[in-house]
C-alpha cells in the first residue's frame, strides 16, 4: 500500500559540498499525484535536494527512491523526471515547436507522434502563434510556458520545479500559481516544487515540507503549517506572527499555562508534529514546567476590546495604526520592549478605532496561542 | 545588430559628439586601411618597372599574367596558365587543413580552459599566450630546428628506438601545417573560450534531464550554441593561414609554395613585379571577402 502511493522517497539522505554540509540528513516520501512544495530560505537545500532527484548532484550519502526504485546508479538522462529551471534554460537555436519536441526526440518517438503531442502541449500552455518563434523573441511568461511544456511533454512521473515563477512579475506569477495548481489537478503528475516564496507555497501546494539548514523543519499542509508551526522557525518563516519570551508554569492535558515575560499568564497549546513518521506520543508530553520557550500569536488570531474588569486577559497601550486598505494593523505594546501587531479588518461593524495611547485588552482566539520551546 | 540599432537610438541626441569622438576611427581606418587596399587597387592596374616600382600607365598584363599563359615573347595563342591558379588552389587547401587542425585542438582546449574554475582560467590563457610574446619569425625559425633532421624530435625518436631513419618533415606539406598550427592556434582557442564561457551550462542539463547522452548533448545543444565563436575562430585562422609566407618560406620547399610567399616574392628587392603582385592580392583579397560575404548571408538567413 505504501509503496505503491509513493512517489518518491527520500531515506536518510545527506549532501556535502567539501566542508559545506548542504543537507543534514533527511528522511520522508513523496506522494503519488501530490502537489509536493520544499519551502525555505535560499541556502536552506531545497535546490540541492530537488538536483539529487534530477540527477544532477550525486548524494553523499543515503537513498532516493521513485516508485520503489533506486535511484542511485541512473543518470539525470535515465530518470523519468523533467525539470523546470529557474532559468528556462530553453535551447536558444530551436524555435518552441523544437524545443518542446526535444525529449521525445531522444526518447525515439515517432515523427508523427512528436508532432501530435507537441501539438498538444502547445494547445495546453496556448502558445498557438508561436510554436515557430525563437525563445529570445517570446516574453518572460511565455518562455516559461515553453519551459512548462518541454518538461511534461515526455509525460514525466515527476515534474521537478525550481523556482519557475521567481523570474516573473508579481501578476504573471499569480495568474500561473493558478495554471500550475490547475495543470497538476488534470495531468495527475506529482509536482515537487521548489521555491522560497511561501504565499506561493501556501495557495499551490498539497503538502509542504519546510526546510532550514539542511534540514526539514515541518511537513504538513498548508493550514498545518501555517496554523501548527512546529517550531520557532517555521512559526517566523510563514505569514507574521508575534513571538513573546515564555516559561511554562503548568503542563495540562492538551495544553500549558505560560507565563510571559511581561508577567501576563496565557493558556497556550503546544507544537505538534503533524508529519507521517510522528508517533502518537501526547504532544505536551516532552514539556515540563519551568521549560523555557516563545509563545506565538498570529496578528489576525488577536482582536482588540476594551478593557473589562473582570477580564485575565493581555492589557497593552495602543501604539501606531497603519490602513492597509483590508485591513489595519496595529501596534499595542505590553510593556516597554514588547510590542504586538495586530491585525483588524475593515468593515463596516467595527470602523469605531479605538485611540493612539489608550489602554486596550487583546483577545486571542480559542487555540491560537501555541507555545514553541527553544 | 540590436545593440548596435538600440544604441544609435539612445545616443540620437549626441550625434554631433559622437561624430567628433569617433574621428579618430574613422581617420585610422581611411589612412591605414582604405588608402593602402586603394593604391594596391590601382598599382595592380598599372604597368610594371623591372627594377622593382610601376609605370603610371594603364594595363591589364597583371590579371593577363595570372590567368593566361602567352608563351615567352607574348605573342603565342593564350592558354590557361596553371602554375599560380595552383599555387592558388593549394594554398586554399592548406589553410584549410591548417582550421581543421587548429579546431580540432582548439576547441577541447577552450572548453577545458573555461570550465576550470574560475580563478585558474586567466593562468591557462595566460600559458596559451605566452608564445606569442616572442616574434613569429624567431618561433618559426625555432619549429624548423625542431623538425630537422638532426633537430631534438628526430633525435628522441631516434633515442627511443621507434625509428631507425630520420623523418623527413621539413620542406614537406605537412612541416608548413605544424607551421600554420603553430602561428595561429590561439586565433582559434580564444573566440572558442570566449563562447564557452558565456555557454550557459544549465543548457546542458536541462538537454541531459531530456534524456539526451553526452555527444548528442554536445552536438546539439553545445556545438549550436557556441557556433559564432567557433566560426569567428575558424575565419581569424583561416584568413591569414591563406596569405601566411613565414611558415611555408622557411619550412615548406618549392613544392609547399604558397600565395602569400608568391605575393612577397613580387615586391622583395629588384625582381619583383609590383602590379602582379598587386594583382594577386586583389585577387585574394576578394577570395576572402567572398567567404566572408557567404557567411554573413547565411547567418543572416538563420536569423529570419
Amino acid at each position: 500500500m505504501d509503496e505503491i502511493n509513493t512517489a518518491i522517497s527520500i531515506r536518510d539522505v545527506k549532501k556535502r559540498f567539501g566542508d559545506f554540509i548542504a543537507i543534514s540528513g533527511m528522511s520522508f516520501n513523496i506522494r503519488d499525484n501530490e502537489f509536493f512544495t520544499l519551502l525555505g530560505p535560499s541556502g536552506c537545500g531545497k535546490t540541492t535536494l530537488l538536483r539529487m532527484i534530477a540527477g544532477f548532484e550525486n548524494t553523499s550519502a543515503g537513498e532516493i527512491h521513485l516508485y520503489g526504485q533506486p535511484l542511485e546508479n541512473l543518470t539525470p538522462n535515465e530518470r523519468p523526471v523533467n525539470t523546470v529551471f529557474q532559468s528556462y534554460a530553453l535551447f536558444p537555436h530551436m524555435n518552441v515547436a523544437k524545443n518542446i519536441g526535444f525529449g521525445l526526440h531522444m526518447l525515439g518517438w515517432s515523427k508523427a507522434e512528436i508532432q501530435e503531442r507537441v501539438e498538444q502541449m502547445i494547445k495546453t500552455v496556448e502558445l498557438h502563434e508561436f510554436a515557430h518563434r525563437k525563445p529570445a523573441q517570446l516574453s518572460g511568461g511565455q518562455q516559461q510556458r515553453v519551459a512548462l511544456a518541454r518538461a511534461m511533454a515526455p509525460k514525466p512521473k515527476v515534474l521537478l520545479l525550481d523556482e519557475p515563477l521567481s523570474a516573473l512579475d508579481l501578476k504573471l506569477r499569480q495568474q500561473m500559481r493558478a495554471e500550475l495548481k490547475a495543470l497538476q489537478k488534470t495531468t495527475g503528475i506529482t509536482f515537487i516544487f521548489v521555491t522560497h516564496d511561501q504565499e506561493e507555497a501556501l495557495t499551490m501546494s498539497d503538502r509542504i515540507a519546510v526546510m532550514s539548514a539542511g534540514e526539514v523543519q515541518q511537513i504538513g499542509t498548508p493550514t498545518e503549517v501555517y496554523e501548527q508551526p512546529a517550531n520557532r522557525f517555521v512559526a517566523e518563516f510563514i505569514g507574521k506572527t508575534n513571538l513573546i519570551e515564555a516559561t511554562v508554569t503548568e503542563v495540562q492535558n492538551d495544553s500549558v499555562v505560560c507565563k510571559l515575560v511581561t508577567g501576563q499568564t496565557i493558556n497556550a497549546v503546544t507544537a505538534q508534529n503533524h508529519s507521517e513518521d510522528s508517533s502518537g506520543v501526547s504532544p505536551s508530553a516532552n514539556i515540563i514546567a519551568g521549560a523555557q520557550g516563545h509563545i506565538s500569536l498570529r496578528p489576525e488570531q488577536l482582536s482588540i476590546t476594551e478593557v473589562s474588569s473582570s477580564s485575565s486577559g493581555l492589557q497593552g497601550t495602543l501604539g501606531e495604526a497603519m490602513y492597509l486598505g483590508t485591513d489595519t494593523q496595529f501596534d499595542v505594546n505590553l510593556s516597554d520592549n514588547v510590542c504586538l501587531t495586530v491585525r483588524r479588518q475593515n468593515s463596516v461593524e467595527n470602523s469605531n478605532l479605538p485611540e493612539f495611547g489608550e489602554v486596550v485588552e487583546l483577545s486571542v482566539a480559542q487555540g491560537a496561542a501555541r507555545f514553541l520551546a527553544g | 545588430m540590436a545593440a548596435f540599432g538600440s544604441g544609435s537610438t539612445v545616443s540620437r541626441t549626441f550625434a554631433p559628439v559622437r561624430n567628433w569622438l569617433l574621428m579618430p576611427t574613422w581617420l585610422t581606418v581611411g589612412i591605414f586601411m582604405l588608402l593602402p587596399l586603394l593604391l594596391i587597387l590601382v598599382y595592380s592596374f598599372l604597368t610594371k618597372e623591372f627594377r622593382g616600382g610601376v609605370i603610371w600607365e594603364f594595363s591589364l598584363a597583371a590579371y593577363d599574367q595570372f590567368i593566361f599563359d602567352r608563351g615567352l615573347f607574348g605573342d603565342a595563342e593564350p592558354s590557361i596558365e596553371w602554375t599560380y591558379i595552383n599555387i592558388f588552389l593549394r594554398s586554399l587547401v592548406q589553410a584549410t587543413v591548417a582550421t581543421l587542425f587548429c579546431l580540432l585542438i582548439g576547441f577541447p582546449t577552450a572548453y577545458f580552459i573555461a570550465t576550470r574554475p574560475p580563478s585558474t582560467r586567466s593562468l591557462w590563457l595566460f600559458l596559451i599566450t605566452v608564445p606569442y610574446w616572442v616574434n613569429l619569425l624567431i618561433r618559426t625559425v625555432s619549429m624548423k630546428f625542431l623538425i630537422r633532421e638532426s633537430g631534438p624530435l628526430n633525435q628522441a625518436l631516434l633515442g627511443l628506438g621507434i625509428i631507425d631513419t630520420p623523418l623527413e618533415i621539413i620542406n614537406t606539406n605537412l612541416a608548413v601545417q605544424l607551421g600554420l598550427f603553430y602561428s595561429y592556434l590561439p586565433f582559434m582557442v580564444l573566440p572558442i573560450y570566449a563562447s564557452v564561457e558565456r555557454y550557459n551550462f544549465s543548457l546542458s542539463e536541462a538537454g541531459a534531464d531530456l534524456y539526451a547522452g553526452k555527444w548528442t548533448i554536445l552536438r546539439r545543444i553545445i556545438l549550436p550554441s557556441i557556433k559564432p565563436g567557433i566560426i569567428a575562430g575558424c575565419i581569424l585562422v583561416f584568413v591569414p593561414s591563406l596569405g601566411a609566407f613565414l611558415a611555408p618560406d622557411l619550412l615548406g620547399g618549392a613544392k609547399t609554395f604558397m600565395i602569400g610567399s608568391l605575393i612577397e616574392e613580387q615586391f622583395k628587392g629588384n625582381a619583383g613585379n609590383w602590379p602582379f603582385g598587386s594583382a594577386a592580392s586583389m585577387i585574394l583579397l576578394s577570395l576572402v571577402l567572398f567567404v566572408l560575404l557567404f557567411y554573413a548571408r547565411s547567418q543572416a538567413r538563420e536569423q529570419l
